[in-house]
């Protein structure tokens, strides 16, 4: 049994590490919103402008922003906002709406299907070997046998990183010369699942920018070829999305989901400064659930999203 | 990139279009319409509403010039600012005694190791560079530097036996001077720009090394926090220069404005591509007339003039003027907008305004129907391709089956080829009436930026 998107994940310890990580960045929203409710109560339209700009200055984008000003402008016409919790409350509300109303999803795999096969997905640049080595101890630490899959035969020492992650987590590692046809690495590797007898297989992919629609087929063999395989395969199909990328990733996320089938998000270097507000236009018009954060390099920096703690840590 | 900007501002300046005086409220509409667009592309909220309160002042307090009318005046405020922002052209600068050392920064997946590699290619012209990564961090990065030295054929320093970044670093110059290398690039770890360690470690390698510049690889899809990463970069290091990378996909591209403003450092290069040659200069009145509408003019005509044989060009300027155009000019055309690369890029850089408005922009331009219609034409007699009036019925079916298509493939084609010899008749006609006052006041510009570029190149 292998609970990758589990919400049972009690121990404070992530709930800190994640809240760290986000409380960096949260400071600045955080200010800024506090400055709306210090001065005068009403809503005025200075008030909803530096509203307006917190979530601005978040990647939320135009027309989120937009629209969720729109709802607290109504919720005030009803009631006139007493304290400075009123408004803030009611955003928070908005976002966790949205951010929550998203179940974690896999291509309705159940989960106990052997070998689970998971790809990591993405632009150039976004983390997605550092995501699979981060990945791959988690599930060794649950108790499963992994493999990774050197999918990206393209970038210069990219299998060399991969194999540098497989050692340190003590996973299996399928690989093939650079150049070669990735989809046929992936057969490699799922030919060998079963002898090796592990319980997952992770295959990487070379970073492809979503424009390329050439890239984006090659992409699309590697998931026939994984089905042709293990029926159902893959069963989750992970976009790795870099917490500073701007509105752009509205675009990305639409493009491999459209392509790849993309299953869940994991939102990369929220350990620094940037707040991923992007995820929330993508979670709302999308529909994808942010499966995981990671904040940092280590081996640990990857923990399950999760919506309260990711709203909370931007208000409180 | 900015693409959906671009179209922004035309509407945004349609509505201006037609107003005989500018007034404040119009203005407010247009630039609450320009805030979108910036914020849509990217460029940070704070230097976005700082970059219109001063297109404001600017609007209202500006004389009147008769020569423009309000949108045209608006429009060349808005340009001279994004201009302003972005900073002059600017070369790379080598050290007085070399041999000089270039530190390559920035976040964890810019580009940095990628644009090391394209940056040691485009030195080979006329230097010789040696490569160093000083990533001790990250898992297989000085085994990518080395492979992505090899594959573009320049000398690539191991730094064995050592795991400092100085260390290494200096054993690079050692090299440097033992092997007549007079441009050292040292690729540095990715890293965040609140990690007060690795950044000192920066300031450590820039002290140590007093590199001539100190290049920030900036990633073109990067968001509102460019302006904090940037930012911290500068003050801990005092950028040079930027180079944007992955402008070959969609994005936009308003953080080159944030990190203009923020920085004050000239981008350099742009990546446009994974392949190693991918790396071009940057020109700042380029990115400015592809906001404003103008297209990326400029380096549509670099890349003409490179792929387009002039006589041949000449003659077909001479043909169009005198309706002549046939279909073996037809043919020759295609072939060279083939070479000028990918279509897609090409079509991108047009102009949205005049014969170009309604083209379509995210339309995937099919490379294999191009050779498809150079089938059809070369399937032609010389006689039809002179006169397309030939080609009959009976005509059409042999075309068809010689060149492997079909009489629609056929039919489509030559109806193409009419549409494209009315425009073009439309377009001298028009010309010739002095109705395109607006389209040679941009060539105009667009003259006039050149000679700048040529002048600030010499």
């Amino acid at each position: 049994m292998i609970t990758l998107f589990g919400n049972n994940e009690p121990p404070p310890s992530l709930l800190e590490r994640l809240k760290k990580s986000v409380g960096k960045t949260r400071s600045e929203i955080a200010a800024r919103v506090e400055g709306i409710f210090a001065g005068d109560r009403r809503l005025d339209a200075e008030q909803l402008r530096r509203l307006e700009n917190a979530l601005l200055a978040a990647d939320v984008g135009v027309r989120t922003t937009k629209e969720m000003l729109e709802v607290v402008r109504q919720a005030a016409d009803q009631e006139p906002l007493h304290d400075t919790g009123h408004l803030r409350a009611a955003l928070k509300r908005q976002l966790l709406g949205i951010l929550s109303a998203v179940p974690a999803k896999s291509n309705g795999a159940s989960a106990d299907v052997r070998p689970r096969v998971i790809f990591v997905v993405g632009v150039n640049g976004t983390g997605k070997t550092t995501t699979i080595g981060k990945l791959a101890h988690r599930l060794h630490e649950g108790g499963s046998t992994v493999m990774l899959c050197a999918g990206d035969t393209f970038r210069a020492a990219a299998i060399e990183q991969l194999a540098v992650w497989a050692g340190r987590t003590g996973s299996e590692l399928i690989k093939q010369k650079p150049g070669a046809d990735p989809a046929a690495v992936v057969y490699d590797g799922l030919a060998a699942a079963p002898a090796r007898d592990v319980d997952v297989v992770i295959v990487d992919t070379a970073g492809r920018l979503h424009t390329k629609s050439n890239l984006m087929q090659e992409l699309e063999k590697m998931k026939r070829t994984a089905a042709k395989l293990v029926p159902g395969a893959p069963h989750d199909v992970l976009l790795v999305l870099d917490a500073t990328t701007g509105q752009n990733g509205l675009s990305q996320a639409r493009e491999f989901t459209a392509t790849a089938g993309v299953t869940g998000i994991v939102l990369t270097k929220l350990d620094g400064t940037a707040r991923g507000g992007i995820v929330i236009p993508i979670v709302r018009e999308l529909g994808l659930p942010v499966s995981f954060v990671g904040t940092g390099e280590t081996v640990d920096d990857l923990v399950p999203f999760d919506a309260q703690t990711f709203v909370n840590s931007l208000f409180d | 990139m900015f693409e959906n900007l671009t179209e922004k501002f035309q509407r945004v300046f349609k509505n201006l279009r037609g107003q005989g005086k500018l007034t404040e409220e119009h203005l407010d509409a247009a630039l609450g319409g320009i805030r979108e667009a910036l914020l849509d592309g990217d460029v940070n909220v704070d230097v976005a509403d700082e970059l219109l309160a001063r297109i404001r002042a600017k609007a209202l307090g500006s004389e009147v010039l008769l020569q423009l009318s309000p949108d045209q005046q608006v429009l060349k405020i808005v340009r001279d600012e994004l201009l302003e922002l972005l900073g002059k052209h600017a070369k790379p600068v080598f050290a007085a005694r070399p041999p000089s050392v270039w530190l390559i920064v920035g976040l964890q997946g810019s580009g940095k190791t990628t644009t090391t590699g394209k940056l040691g290619k485009w030195l080979t012209q006329g230097h010789r560079p040696l490569v160093v990564s000083t990533d001790v961090y990250r898992p297989a990065a000085r085994e990518q530097l080395a492979q992505v030295a090899k594959a573009v054929g320049v000398s690539c320093w191991p730094g064995a036996g050592t795991d400092k970044p100085l260390e290494i670093a200096k054993g690079a110059i050692r090299e440097a001077k033992l092997s007549a290398s007079d441009v050292i690039l040292v690729d540095t770890a990715g890293r965040l720009h609140i990690d007060d360690e690795l950044m000192a470690e920066l300031g450590n390698l820039k002290r140590e090394l007093q590199p001539s510049e100190i290049l920030f690889i900036a990633d073109a899809m990067v968001g509102q926090d460019a302006v904090h990463s940037a930012g911290d970069f500068h003050r801990r290091l005092g950028l040079t220069g930027v180079i944007l990378t992955k402008l070959d996909g969609d994005a936009r591209g308003g953080a080159a404005l944030s990190i203009g403003r923020v920085t004050g450092a000239p981008v350099k290069f742009v990546g446009v591509g994974e392949k190693y040659d991918a790396l071009e200069a940057f020109y700042p009145e380029r990115i400015v007339s592809r906001v404003l509408g103008m297209g990326d003019m400029l380096t549509l005509i670099e890349r003409a003039e490179q792929a387009i044989d002039q006589k041949k060009a000449a003659e077909l300027e001479r043909k169009l003027r005198h309706s002549e155009f046939t279909l073996a000019d037809f043919g020759d055309q295609l072939k060279q907008v083939r070479k000028m690369g990918p279509l897609e890029q090409v079509l991108g850089m047009l102009p949205k305004v005049g014969p170009f408005a309604n083209l379509p922009r995210d339309a995937q331009v099919d490379e294999s129907r191009l050779k498809h219609v150079e089938a059809i034409i070369n399937s032609m007699t010389a006689a039809e391709r002179e006169d397309h009036d030939l080609i009959d019925g009976k005509r059409r079916k042999r075309i068809a089956r010689g060149s492997g298509t079909s009489v629609q493939e056929v039919n489509q084609v030559l109806k193409q080829y009419m549409q494209m010899r009315k425009m073009m008749k439309q377009y001298g006609a028009l010309a010739a009436q002095g109705r395109l006052r607006g389209l040679n006041k941009v060539r105009g510009a667009l003259q006039q930026m050149r000679q700048g570029e040529e002048a600030t190149e010499e």
